[in-house]
């Protein structure tokens, strides 16, 4: 019966598992290709990439790529996602089958976490990855015996040109239609453990031995069972009196007692010479005291000079296009209230998404291109020393660095952070590294803050200034982790072994559809925010309560009737009093009083609220209140109109150094920015880090820029 | 005790044991083995982490981890 059911079925649940750096992601990107997605594993913010390919015309497969993991023993979270998958056969993503990758070269580590995975019961195949490095290394393999030994079939591959994945194909579609859920031949044998196996499973559904082992490892940190089930479990474990830690490395070490004579009978090499690899001889420059930082700094400086000088191009480009579009609209379309929202609503709040895409882009090619080679991992080699006096880990580096471009995806990569202080400071202080969002605001302000002025010929001062505001930024992040260090309690012991994985020159289909899939993932998450908050601003600066916008027009007309102004000068009059009175203008007079001593007036108040949605509505937002939406949102257009800006009470510029200095030492420092906070509340699954965040990073703005005012005015 | 603290740069060894057990369970699983050559490649700025060569894996550890790793 169970056959038939099976045989009829179409497509087969395949997950990749393997350890870390075994070429499971281009695996993943071979046999997907684009036909893949990226999602979140309920609860946590890990990646989860899904995709589909087809093994024949039949036969479909939904192939989800599980983060790489050394054995089914978690220390981060997303070793854990494969655990918590792997040991629950009703969760949705439980696979009807594994293609396990495994290093060919380093075949004996990379047998542990399979060994493992054979025992859960769950059909495997065994990719033996890597296979053209193993060859040029002059290892033979014996597969045939490996795949008798182990009982399961054994395919040689090699990720990168795509050999072996027929046969894997192939593999599979016989390891499916044959043999079914034919069940395994355990490979490690659980001796002494039988008593209080027995003794659960009489308790509780388990399909395998070891995974009812596994539960009673890791039932405390298991999502899936209920209180009452733990107690059940623990209860158990009381009774036999089991010691997780010892029976886990008593595990190990049988496990490896088996492997290890198994890859001696199967792999003949050449005695290893002890020569110098190639990747020891990269590490003697990389990794060196004092070349090795040299040449980090150097990619540092690289990566802000790709990110501010290249990408300019093509965003006057965007720009520009945006211009042409809006002024399109506006002389096409009926001058209404309808027009008003494409133009100032939709356009505008696009814009100001779309701007960015170079700049994102740039930044996580870079990235991810560091990734690939292998060289991030000697980042945090080079960095953990000077991040751990600041309470920090030195895999921190890479969410500092990816901070600069945005702190969604950045904090996102905390997540092989182990030790739980460690991972939250980093959470808590990657918001203060400038991010993309910040450039736009920063660049119009400081044509207030500071004059451009040359030194030497070559340095220009606006561009000193905006440099000073990303180091203050960064040291800002390293004060407040040296803080939270000394604040935060944690007696989890923080550890740090890291694999340094061999360099490999980087592949363009893997680092492609990485970039791909964060840039839209950045464009699409962020953009629906820009747009909603495009469209509410729009309405809330259009409109006012009662007719009292239409009063103050009148008003306007009356005042300037007989005066020659040109109609243009007039319309603009028109508008900056008519969003004086609307619901915008309402909501930034209530809140002068308190930006008042930072030199802020009500029309920054607007900005400021409409920023806590994100900050590079900044720039729309002075666009529509200073009523230059009409003439297209680029920047030069709002400069010249925020520069001619006058006090009402003094005469003097409303931009003068004292308010563009406050200003922005406020958009440095606060923390405005939905996206990351939601990002925050889901990684560490509390609304009290985001709070804190919240408060924290504004009231330290506000303090600031108090102090920056009163000094420079 | 002879430890992987104390090598030098180049110097190398053989691992006997691991004295902490949450830490040699982690470095079991990371291909570390009892018997397993060990060879110092380098530190990092300020002497730690350092860079070791373990069988034919590559691994950054700090000081205090590698003061666990005992050696022939």
């Amino acid at each position: 019966m169970e056959e038939e059911v099976l045989a009829s079925k179409s497509v087969i649940k395949i997950a990749l598992i393997g350890n870390p750096n075994a070429g499971k992601s281009s695996f993943f990107n071979r046999l997907t290709g684009l036909n893949q997605h990226v999602g979140n594993f309920p609860g946590v913010t890990v990646d989860r990439k899904k995709g589909s390919f087809k093994i024949d015309e039949n036969l479909k497969a939904d192939l989800i790529d599980l983060p790489g993991t050394y054995s089914l023993y978690p220390n981060s979270t997303d070793e854990r996602i494969v655990l918590n998958i792997l040991s629950n056969p009703k969760d949705k993503h439980y696979p009807d089958l594994i293609v396990y990758i495994a290093d060919a070269t380093n075949l004996e580590r990379h047998l542990l976490l399979l060994s493992q995975v054979i025992d859960l019961d769950i059909p495997v195949v065994l990719a033996l990855n890597m296979i053209d490095i193993s060859r040029k290394e002059n290892q033979e393999i014996d597969i045939q015996e490996l795949s008798k030994q182990l009982q399961i079939p054994v395919i040689e591959t090699n990720a990168r040109n795509g050999e072996g994945v027929p046969a894997l194909k192939e593999s599979i579609k016989q390891l499916y239609k044959k043999e079914q859920l034919k069940k395994n031949n355990s490979f490690f044998h659980l001796n002494g453990k039988t008593d209080i196996i027995n003794d659960l499973k009489a308790k509780f559904k388990v399909d395998s031995d070891y995974q009812a082992l596994l539960i009673l490892h890791h039932f405390h940190k298991l999502p899936y069972l209920s209180e009452a089930e733990k107690a059940i479990v623990k209860e158990t474990i009381d009774k036999h009196a089991f010691l997780s830690i010892k029976n886990q490395v008593d595990e190990i070490m049988g496990r490896f007692d088996k492997i290890t004579p198994l890859v001696n009978k199967v792999v003949t090499i050449e005695k290893d010479k002890d020569e110098e690899t190639l990747t020891e001889k990269i590490d003697n420059v990389l990794t060196h005291k004092f070349f090795g930082t040299l040449i980090f700094v150097g990619i540092l400086l690289f990566i802000f000079q790709a990110i501010f000088a290249w990408a300019s191009y093509p965003m006057d480009l965007i720009d520009a296009g945006f211009a042409a579009v809006s002024d399109f609209v506006s002389t096409n379309l009926p001058d209404n209230a309808f027009t008003s929202l494409i133009n100032d609503g939709l356009i505008a709040g696009l814009g100001g998404i779309l701007i960015f895409i170079p700049q994102i882009t740039i930044l996580f090619l870079l990235i991810a291109l560091l990734e690939e080679v292998g060289y991030m991992s000697r980042a945090v080699f080079l960095s953990d020393s000077l991040m751990r006096r600041f309470g920090l880990n030195g895999r921190s580096i890479v969410s500092l660095i990816s901070g600069v471009a945005c702190a969604v995806p950045a904090i996102m990569a905390t997540r092989n952070i182990s030790n739980w202080k460690e991972r939250m400071i980093t959470i808590m202080v990657t918001p203060f590294m400038s991010c993309s969002a910040r450039i736009p605001v920063f660049t119009v302000l400081i044509t207030f803050a500071v004059p451009e002025v040359y030194y030497f010929g070559f340095i220009n001062l606006q561009g000193l200034v905006m440099m000073g505001l990303y180091i203050l930024g960064t040291l800002t992040a390293l004060v407040s982790a040296w803080v939270l260090k000394k604040i935060l309690k944690s007696n989890e012991r923080s550890y740090f072994i890291m694999e340094l994985p061999s360099y490999k020159a980087p592949q363009a289909r893997n680092v492609l559809i990485t970039v791909y899939e964060k840039v839209k993932a950045f464009v699409v998450e962020a953009g629906k925010i820009i747009l909603i908050i495009s469209i509410v601003l729009w309405f809330m600066a259009s409109y006012g309560p009662g007719d009292q916008i239409e009063k103050a027009t009148n008003e306007i007309l009356t005042e300037n009737q007989d005066k020659q102004i040109s109609e243009e000068e007039l319309s603009d009059l028109v508008s900056a009093r008519q969003i004086e009175y609307s619901y915008a203008g309402y909501l930034g007079k209530a809140i002068e009083p308190v930006i008042k001593p930072l030199g802020f007036d009500w029309k920054m108040g607007i900005a400021l609220i409409t920023s806590f949605a994100a900050r590079e509505v900044f720039v729309g937002t002075m666009a529509t209140i200073y009523s230059v939406g009409s003439k297209g949102d680029d920047e030069s257009s709002i400069i010249e109109r925020m520069r001619n800006e006058i006090r009402k009470d003094t005469g003097k510029p409303v931009y003068d150094t004292a308010t563009s200095f406050s200003l922005l030492i406020f958009y440095l420092f606060a923390m405005q920015c939905m996206s990351t906070l939601a990002i925050v509340k889901r990684e560490t699954n509390s609304w009290k880090w985001p709070a804190i965040q919240l408060v924290f990073m504004t009231g330290l703005a506000y303090v600031s820029s108090l102090l920056v005012y009163n000094l420079l005015s | 005790m002879k430890t992987a603290a104390i090598l030098k740069k180049g110097e190398k060894g053989i691992i006997e044991k691991f004295l902490d057990e949450a830490l040699s369970a982690k470095f079991l699983e990371m291909g570390c083995l009892p018997g397993y050559d060990v060879k110092l490649i380098r530190k990092a700025p300020f002497g730690c982490p350092i860079y070791l060569k373990v069988g034919k894996n590559f691994l950054a550890l700090r000081e205090e981890e590698a003061r666990n790793v005992v050696l022939k």
